[in-house]
């Protein structure tokens, strides 16, 4: 490789709003979720789009939704995916499925009362808004704790 | 549909696989030329008959205008051009363009080439760029890689199979040798094949087992090594090949439903379920009727999806069907007998075509002590991004 980079300066790309996708980031640092819905079919539609998914409508209206979901999948990446995520190892990636079924990525977070050992397929996720220096937030995921858990189910 | 078998694979043209390369750096459009001449030359066909071209995303010198740059730079007047930009889709994809192109009347000749070697060094090296990091995710502004996935790290291919790959398991069951003895089967095949990178190495299920976990589940041994090559087929009008076997092009099909698995409908049933039910629709074969299997292989997970999803067997019992049957060139369900990317090594976007050029070289009964006894009718497939894009072909070797 006749190029050379300072991999010390490589930090994760952060999000750039574009003009349609601008409303889901300003609500996310808000710690809020909006979601496109189609006012033609009525379709959710994830990531921002002008155009739904299902039908081609234009007539897609940000609406609040519940940011809680569940795990599609996940996989544990025990090497960096680039080495801007050097600091992030091991990230634990996913794909969280909402109750109105549209999917995003993100990352799981885990502390003391949400361990590692929770995150399985199908088990319940909560939001966590991580707030950028920039005014932009990043929506990753724990599982939820125990407590919310067993209020939930009593 | 109607596709007549006019059009055949008439040669091809392969450089083996090496980590490190040792031989002299070349300019990838030199290396296309000469895959090109060696390619033309095995088919028996003139340097002059070539009429049309595919050629795909990897020319860094050409960014743009691939196809009229490479025309220039062989000194061909083509009919027919064409840049795929499927990932490892693309090889399949290229063959099955051609043999439209060609039944359709357009060419009769058309060199269908994939680089894989380094260049030499640039005397001006640009600034690394996102590309070189984020491989197949776009960091471009507007890109919703760039917007909803990178920032996450949800970049490279490794973690998105291992998402399949988890998913999978969890529907199914936790087979975990099953997937592992794809790899080894292979590597049976690859111990035997001088331009593997693991000649002379095979692997039991254990070792694959015990090598190190990258992205859970998936391990070292279950994921390619990236490694120097490239490869050429010719496809041309029947009445052009001279030399070997015609190798007909009897069916194909296509499907892409998704670029980041977070958007796939569904990550228990990939994209070759819908190109394999064309292609075999297409050329009125089934998939019993294979004497062999050459399925894109980046990762154990695919060759296991893409075995049941090509009908092989029924969903879900992929696991059994891998213990039940020897897939090394001795076995009885003969897959990849080059030993696949995982045991010959992915040269980088030419991976796809090693499916290729090994299922032409076993159909012309050229596959020396890994050739077929049954060596009539083979299935190949071509997988780009994760699961994002996959094609299928059927081969028929005529008589």
């Amino acid at each position: 490789m006749s190029m050379s980079f300072d991999p010390d300066e490589l930090r994760p790309p952060r999000p750039r709003p574009t003009p349609t996708s601008r409303p889901f980031w300003d609500a996310l640092s808000e710690h809020r979720l909006v979601v496109q819905r189609c006012g033609t079919c009525g379709a959710w539609i994830h990531y921002p789009r002008v155009r739904c998914t299902s039908c081609g409508g234009a007539d897609l209206t940000f609406e609040p939704v519940d940011a809680s979901g569940t795990i599609r999948t996940f996989t544990i990446s025990r090497q960096p995916t680039a080495p801007h995520f050097r600091d992030e190892v091991p990230q634990i990636l996913a794909i969280v499925e909402l109750p109105i079924g549209v999917r995003i990525t993100t990352t799981l977070v885990v502390d003391d009362l949400h361990p590692v050992e929770a995150i399985a397929i199908g088990a319940g996720v909560e939001p966590v808004y991580d707030d950028g220096e920039d005014g932009l937030t990043l929506l990753r995921y724990r599982t939820q704790s125990a407590a919310v858990t067993a209020q939930e189910h009593s | 549909m109607g596709f007549d078998g006019s059009a055949v694979i008439a040669g091809y043209a392969e450089y083996a696989a090496e980590r490190p390369f040792r031989g002299t750096p070349s300019l990838a459009i030199e290396q296309w030329a000469d895959l090109a001449a060696s390619a033309l030359a095995d088919a028996g066909i003139e340097w002059s008959e070539v009429d049309g071209l595919a050629c795909a995303g990897d020319l860094p010198e050409s960014a743009s205008f691939m196809p009229a740059t490479v025309a220039e730079y062989c000194g061909w007047s083509v009919n027919f051009a064409e840049r795929l930009d499927l990932g490892g889709a693309s090889s399949v994809g290229m063959v099955w363009r051609a043999a439209l192109a060609i039944e359709a009347g357009l060419c009769d000749v058309v060199v269908c080439a994939v680089t894989g070697r380094p260049w030499p060094p640039d005397p001006t090296p640009g600034p690394i760029d996102d590309r070189f990091f984020f491989g197949a995710s776009s960091n471009a502004w507007g890109s919703p890689q760039a917007e909803f996935e990178i920032p996450y790290g949800n970049v490279g291919q490794n973690s998105g199979y291992a998402m399949y790959a988890r998913r999978y398991h969890d529907t199914f069951g936790w087979d975990e040798r099953a997937r592992a003895k794809i790899a080894a089967d292979q590597r049976v095949s690859a111990a035997v094949n001088p331009s593997a990178i693991f000649h002379g190495r095979p692997a039991s299920v254990d070792e694959v087992l015990a090598s190190k976990l990258i992205s859970d589940p998936l391990r070292m041994l279950e994921i390619v090594m990236p490694v120097t090559g490239g490869g050429a087929v010719v496809v041309a009008r029947q009445d052009r090949a001279r030399t070997h076997r015609s190798v007909a092009i009897r069916g194909f099909g296509e499907h892409l439903t998704h670029k980041t698995p977070s958007y796939a409908p569904d990550l228990t049933v990939t994209p070759v379920a819908a190109a394999a039910g064309k292609a075999f629709e297409m050329s009125g074969r089934t998939p019993a009727e294979m004497h062999m299997a050459q399925i894109y292989d980046c990762y154990t997970i695919t060759a296991l999806l893409s075995i049941e999803d090509s009908g092989f067997c029924d969903k879900g019992k992929g696991m059994a069907f891998v213990n039940d049957h020897d897939l090394s060139y001795l076995g009885d369900f003969p897959m990849n007998t080059h030993g696949g990317q995982l045991g010959y090594g992915q040269p980088g976007g030419a991976g796809g075509m090693t499916q290729v050029v090994e299922a032409v070289r076993q159909l012309q009964g050229r596959a020396g002590v890994r050739q077929l006894a049954r060596h009539d009718l083979a299935y190949v497939t071509g997988t780009g991004g994760v699961m994002s894009e996959q094609s299928a072909l059927v081969l028929e070797g005529l008589s």
